[in-house]
């Protein structure tokens, strides 16, 4: 009796063991050596369609293979979806992890306070190209002053919408919010099969270039001291615009609640959606869905009529580990794979648009298509709190929460922006 | 990845249980004196036996439990793995901060009232087949244990999956039948914890009909026999003759259903889609998950790991306790 009464207690025990892990921590310091030779190894992410990234990388590879006696660099393409769990393995067993990672540019103050980013102001500063850098991409790799990498392309949203669909309806380009809110309807009521425009409770960057377009900030303050500002009233009233859009007079809240960005944009695609938020680089899926040649792209308009609304600058960067033994060859090696030309070609390859101003102007004018893509990033982008606290806030899904309470009517905006407000407040202050 | 493989371990353990348990209930036909003789002076011999499980279940239990406690009262994130910042004590801190969190408690709340549902249901359809399955024929019964088993077999992943895909507002065969339009199942927090539950109960009632049908099956037919020529129904057979018989039985199997049921992960994760709207499906266990790997607050996770360890451990304990009190051998 006794036994048995153990061993299902025994039972109850494993079957609670759920996040069970050894509390050990991995060096602090960053790799004394720098040696001149040897093997370089290299993260890169894996494209949807990576042979034409491959082959540009592959072409830096062998220049600098040349020019670097007795080295070899070795590349892996790792999955998007898995990088999270790849890069924090990285930095918990130095001894396995690559030299040089690319990473999204969100990331990079949580991975500097992980302790996983080697600091390269000083390289960064004496590289002649980085004059060239456009100002928000420079904000993107560094944090509290210290620079922590070479942006390697930048990505931008804007808006898509069916020309098919507009010329029967006899509609414009919508060229101010109130347009934009007023034009969806008017689609969905014509055609209740369609999204007018396709929203997701859960597409955090589709929804904050509303917010930023009333003068509305997700947090003010400096590094280091960050406090939310979902609760200002400029804020609230861009929530509020935002959350307007969800009902079943454009995007049935039953429906669009749960969608994220992706999710959009494969209703666009598809032919579900009349207009949609995308980035330049959702051009190739929309592109291979059932509405090709039957949609153009123009800047997302912000509140005043013919403005744009500010976009968020988002896009990855090349960066190298701390851990590194091999500190200067790794720095050579990061420089060149961000170079203008190689950033040129990857323009040309994947259509990634470039982070120096001179390259982008060139992309824009061989490639029309990203016309209203650059004209975004000219008009101005916003980037998210260069805090550690952010990486938390984003996986800790606080904005799709505070949406997604508003348009499923749990909350009104005033106390989901409050409540989300208190949530970015404990992570900032949770950071330091 | 422990979460995953976990159940087969429990389930394997309880199944053995169940054969053991099931024994005196048996009549053997004379010789009684099966005790075994007292043993005044057993001395290391009996731990020397228990030495390669005591070894195996250290090593896979005890010590990852006192992992589990010691992470959740340090300050523990991906800083302090990846050495970015220093470990530190933080005592009850993680728990203070658990206990002073409103979501929290609706979160408990949820899970203790999805569980408890899960576990009615299961047991009901699972003890309900059970004895369909000693009613019907062979072939309709061969039909039946075969659909059970491959429900039983599906991985928790597929099964939500399928069913996702069944309720699915525009593509799912459900809507099309009930002629529901595009209605959205998992949109109302209701509805979506509804069709996690119809998932849960899928999944896990054959565990219930397989074990409570073998019970019934070494239940004598004169006793069945004797209340049927008294006149007893169906129900009244199943209420005062076969479900005293199968106490044992039943006790294992709502035992192992509520721990099932109570750290249900998969279901809820790929269904709700990591928790619902605004993360109005959460349950503990993806509540803890979501603290703990996705957000990378391994100590805050490991609390919450260690409330509901300490929660089933009490649920367990008094259930057994309770029983042991009615004076029922296990």
């Amino acid at each position: 009796m006794n036994l048995s009464v153990r061993l299902v207690g025994f039972t109850a025990l494993a079957a609670a063991l759920a996040t069970a892990c050894a509390p050990q921590t991995s060096g602090t310091s960053s790799s004394a050596k720098d040696d001149k030779s040897g093997t370089l190894r290299v993260w890169l992410f894996q494209e949807v369609d990576n042979r034409p990234k491959q082959q540009v990388v592959d072409a830096v590879l062998a220049g600098f293979e040349k020019a670097h006696q007795d080295t070899e660099v070795s590349v892996e393409y790792i999955p998007v979806e898995t990088r999270a769990q790849r890069i924090k393995a990285a930095f918990n067993d130095p001894k396995s992890a690559p030299d040089v990672i690319e990473y999204g540019n969100t990331d990079t103050a949580g991975y500097v306070r992980d302790g996983g980013l080697l600091d390269v102001t000083r390289e960064f500063d004496a590289w002649s190209e980085a004059a060239d850098t456009d100002p928000t991409a420079r904000r993107s790799v560094t944090v509290d002053g210290r620079v922590y990498g070479a942006p390697y392309f930048v990505g931008v949203r804007a808006l898509y919408y069916r020309t098919d669909v507009f010329e029967e309806l006899g509609l414009a380009v919508p060229t101010s919010r109130a347009e934009l809110i007023s034009t969806a309807k008017r689609i969905r009521a014509a055609k209740p099969h369609l999204y007018g425009l396709a929203v997701g409770g859960a597409y955090t960057y589709g929804a904050l270039p509303f917010l930023w377009a009333d003068g509305g900030e997700l947090a003010i303050g400096e590094e280091g001291s960050y406090a939310s500002a979902l609760d200002s009233p400029a804020a609230r009233k861009g929530i509020k615009a935002y959350t307007s859009l969800f009902g079943d007079d454009n995007c049935p809240a039953a429906k669009c609640a749960g969608m994220n960005g992706n999710d959009t944009v494969t209703a666009f695609a598809s032919g579900k959606a009349a207009m949609a938020i995308g980035g330049d680089f959702s051009h190739a899926a929309v592109e291979a869905g059932k509405v090709r040649g039957k949609y153009a792209v123009v800047p997302l308009p912000g509140v005043k009529p013919g403005s744009i609304a500010p976009a968020f600058a988002g896009g990855n960067n090349i960066g190298v580990l701390k851990s590194t033994s091999h500190r200067t060859l790794a720095v050579d090696l990061m420089k060149r794979l961000a170079s203008k030309k190689t950033q040129g070609e990857l323009f040309d390859a994947m259509g990634f648009l470039p982070t120096f101003t001179d390259v982008r102007r060139q992309a824009a004018a061989k490639e029309p298509f990203v016309k209203p893509f650059v004209d975004t990033l000219a008009a101005g982008t916003r980037f998210v709190p260069a805090s550690p606290a952010w990486a938390q806030i984003d996986s800790s899904l606080v904005l799709p929460t505070m949406f997604q309470e508003i348009v499923s009517g749990k909350k009104d905006v005033a106390a989901a922006s409050e409540d989300a407000a208190r949530k970015m407040n404990d992570a900032f202050g949770a950071a330091g | 990845m422990s979460r995953v493989t976990a159940p087969s371990g429990p389930n394997a353990a309880e199944r053995r249980r169940v054969r053991v348990a099931r024994g005196p209930s048996r009549p053997h036909g004379g010789s009684r004196a099966s005790h075994p003789a007292p043993r005044p002076s057993a001395g290391w011999t009996p731990w020397l036996y228990l030495a390669p499980a005591l070894l195996v279940l250290g090593g896979l239990l005890v010590y990852p439990v006192y992992q589990l406690g010691l992470i959740s009262v340090l300050e523990y994130t991906q800083a302090q793995v990846s050495g970015g910042r220093p470990t530190s004590f933080r005592g009850l801190d993680n728990y203070t901060e658990l206990f002073s969190d409103d979501q929290f408690w609706q979160v408990l709340l949820a899970t203790v009232g999805f569980a408890a549902a899960c576990v009615v249901s299961t047991l009901a359809v699972g003890c309900a087949l059970a004895v369909l399955l000693t009613r019907v024929r062979a072939l309709p019964r061969l039909a039946l244990m075969l659909a059970a088993l491959g429900a039983w077999a599906t991985p928790a992943i597929t099964g939500s999956t399928v069913w996702l895909f069944l309720f699915d507002p525009d593509f799912g065969p459900v809507n099309r039948l009930l002629g529901l339009g595009d209605h959205s199942w998992t949109y109302g927090r209701y509805s979506a914890f509804l069709l996690v539950l119809l998932e849960v109960v899928w999944c896990s009632f054959p565990f219930v009909m397989v074990t409570v049908y073998a019970g019934i099956r070494a239940v004598p037919s004169e006793v069945l026999e004797a209340a049927a020529l008294d006149g007893a129904s169906h129900w009244r057979i199943w209420r005062s003759v076969l479900a005293p018989m199968l106490r044992p039985i039943l006790v294992v199997v709502t035992v192992q259903s509520v721990i099932w049921d109570f750290k249900v992960f998969t279901q809820i994760y790929v269904m709700t889609g990591g928790g619902g709207i605004a993360g109005q499906n959460l349950v503990l266990n993806v509540y803890a998950y979501q603290k703990a790997f996705a957000s990378s607050q391994y100590s805050l996770g490991s609390a919450i790991g260690v409330v509901m360890l300490l929660i089933l451990l009490a649920v367990t304990l008094g259930y057994l306790r309770l029983l042991r009190r009615q004076g029922e051998e296990l």
